[in-house]
């Protein structure tokens, strides 16, 4: 009994003694707080050098994480227990957090640098007068393929991917939006349809490309065709700029039906701790400069219109990165279908899947 | 005599409070992490997408695709069962016939310790149109095959990494048989055959059912080698749910997959769970 008596002296003891440490820890790391600003990001897509300098400029600490899905990022957001200042949702996701009420509408008093944005690229339809996004990324999704692996073979329709000749060669990324839409694109319907029959149809053309398909898979697609291991893979522009500098046979081209143009755009949600880190880690963002370094670093499309001056004109004057804007009226951005039609595109994908054999 | 018996119960009372007393971390665990976890899943089953009470995610389930799903999940997790058995029950009696079993038994157990991860990628770099393995079936006149994204890929990986899992528990049941059972069945007569299927496979019985149980069960619900090794050409349970919670946001199908996911392995569970009563009878028959 003494020993059950002491023992639990021993447990009371020590929870008091962790939760006097603990306040302590919450104390100081309040203090640290004013002074530390949370971004959240998808991986690889800031230049690591951009966040050495603005922390040197502001004096304030980044602590930098990432995601690989905007889905998984809402959800620890909508979650909460979260403190982050900074994320980077796509069109869409934009759209649905906001119906979420999860962000935090935007000051541009304190964004004076949103003046550098091309304006072509401001009050999109997802975010009218950009009341909660400012774009940071933009791009396109089409067929990276290595010429040198296929005889010469080139694709300017996405119909030449079912050619018989490419069996087992093809790869996809594992995105029933991505996916579905290639199918919906190339039977000349909107890469937004909610229309069952259109779906079901692009369903049953998805089926007969599965002799061709080598495997539906993730961020590992760059690396494979880089290392020849795949000679043909839908996938987006920015990947397929990753692929080019390392593996110069490979080329892009989005396919002339047309194709998805997207946006990954910088906001500040509900869970924002530091809001003045914040802003002004969004204009330090958008200066030329920096904005320039970023692109040039990632690979993607800079909506930036001063940094695109100082970017290398031979990437700037690419069609296949920044198509003009004749090129980008064949493509359409992804609309907020709802999570009803999202189930559906996944349910549709699913079964395309299981019938890869 | 009196204090005698007052000490007994004082001691029985001092044992029953600490008895409970220790069963209280035990409780919680299961209460929070077990108990809770299941019912919160089996609530979220009843529930689509609006939020409405409904039994949709149920008669969702019945549709051919989820049907075919269940099926091939157990056609490869039986396949990846299978195997692994085949290959750990000899290595696992091979072991126990060594001089120094614990260290070869490390040796084996070892590699379960890496990040499945980190051993996953491995696999990707080996069996690459470029990698050693196809490097090797060049060099004896095979030729360059498509190793990466093929059912063998996907079951060669999975067995890989489950096997340390199968020959553990092999290895205790083998290890525990006591060597006069084999001798006495020699000396009555019986060959290597019949006394391994009379006596040995009897007596282990209960190594392999637990074996069975910690590899079947798992390979149910795999989801990132799917991806990685099998590029989505095989798609189990684990997958749709993973779908279901991260991409479609369908908590509600999600936990419906994850409610039947979980009745299969409770059937699994006891089908193989081992029973010292029912193993005693079967080794009594003849």
């Amino acid at each position: 009994m003494k020993s059950l008596i002491r023992g639990a002296f021993l447990i009371a003891a020590t929870a008091a003694i962790l939760m006097i440490i603990n306040a302590q820890l919450a104390k100081s790391g309040a203090q640290a707080g004013g002074n530390t600003l949370t971004v959240y990001n998808w991986g690889e897509y800031i230049d690591p050098d951009l966040i050495k300098q603005f922390e040197k400029e502001t004096g304030i600490n980044v602590i930098y994480e990432t995601f690989d899905s905007n889905e998984g990022m809402m959800g620890k957001i909508e979650q909460g227990g979260t403190s982050y200042d900074i994320t980077v949702p796509s069109e869409y996701m934009v759209e649905m957090m906001q119906e979420k009420d999860l962000l935090v509408p935007l000051d541009y008093d304190k964004i004076p640098n949103i003046k550098n944005i091309d304006p072509y690229f401001m009050d999109l339809p997802f975010d009218p007068d950009n009341t909660y996004s400012i774009p940071y990324f933009w791009g396109t999704l089409g067929i990276a393929y290595n010429p040198t692996l296929l005889n010469g073979q080139t694709f300017e329709s996405w119909d030449d991917l079912w050619d018989p000749s490419l069996k087992q060669e093809a790869v996809l990324v594992d995105s029933a939006r991505e996916v579905m839409g290639m199918s919906l694109n190339s039977l000349g319907y909107s890469l937004n349809s909610t229309n069952i029959d259109e779906l079901r149809e692009a369903t049953d053309k998805l089926k007969r490309l599965s002799p061709n398909i080598k495997a539906v898979i993730g961020d590992e697609v760059t690396q494979m065709m880089m290392n020849n291991e795949a000679a043909v893979s839908l996938i987006w522009s920015g990947q397929a700029a990753d692929m080019m500098s390392e593996n110069e046979d490979i080329t892009y081209v989005v396919p002339k039906e047309g194709s998805n143009l997207w946006f990954d755009n910088i906001v500040i949600p509900k869970t924002v701790k530091n809001i003045d880190g914040a802003y002004e880690f969004i204009n330090f963002m958008l200066r030329p400069e920096v904005a320039a370094q970023n692109a040039d670093y990632v690979g993607y499309s800079t909506p930036n219109k001063k940094a695109l001056d100082l970017l290398d004109p031979e990437v700037v004057t690419d069609e296949r990165y920044y198509p003009d804007e004749a090129a980008r009226d064949h493509l359409e951005v992804y609309k907020n279908l709802g999570l009803e039609m999202l189930g559906k595109y996944n349910e549709l994908f699913l079964e395309f899947k299981m019938n890869m054999k | 005599m009196m204090r005698d018996l007052k000490r007994m119960v004082w001691r029985m009372k001092t044992n029953r409070a600490s008895l409970r007393l220790s069963m209280v971390p035990y409780s919680l665990w299961i209460l929070l992490f077990v108990i809770a976890p299941i019912g919160l899943i089996v609530y979220y089953s009843f529930f689509d997408l609006s939020g409405n009470f409904t039994f949709e995610n149920y008669k969702n389930f019945f549709t051919s695709v989820y049907l075919k799903l269940t099926v091939s999940s157990f056609w490869y997790a039986f396949l990846i069962t299978f195997f692994s058995l085949l290959i750990s029950y000899p290595t696992a009696y091979f072991l126990t016939k060594l001089k120094h079993k614990q260290l070869w038994l490390l040796l084996i157990i070892i590699p379960s310790w890496i990040n499945l991860l980190l051993k996953t990628y491995a696999f990707i770099g080996l069996m690459g149109l470029y990698g050693p393995v196809n490097a090797l079936l060049e060099a004896v006149g095979i030729g360059k095959q498509q190793i990466l994204f093929t059912d063998f890929s996907f079951v060669f990986v999975s067995v890989y990494i489950f096997i340390p899992f199968m020959i553990l528990p092999i290895f205790n049941a083998l290890d525990k048989l006591n060597p006069a059972l084999i001798d006495a069945s020699r000396d009555l007569g019986a060959n290597a055959w019949t006394t391994f299927r009379r006596v040995i496979w009897p007596l282990t019985l209960n190594g392999v059912k637990s074996g069975v149980q910690v590899v079947f069960i798992p390979a149910l619900s795999l989801f990132m080698i799917t991806r990685l090794i099998a590029g989505n050409k095989v798609i189990t349970l684990g997958t749709a749910i993973e779908q279901q919670f991260l991409v479609t946001q369908n908590w509600g199908m999600g936990s419906t997959i994850a409610v039947f996911l979980i009745l299969f392995m409770v059937v699994i569970l006891l089908l193989t769970t081992a029973n010292e009563r029912g193993m005693a009878g079967s080794g009594k028959k003849r």
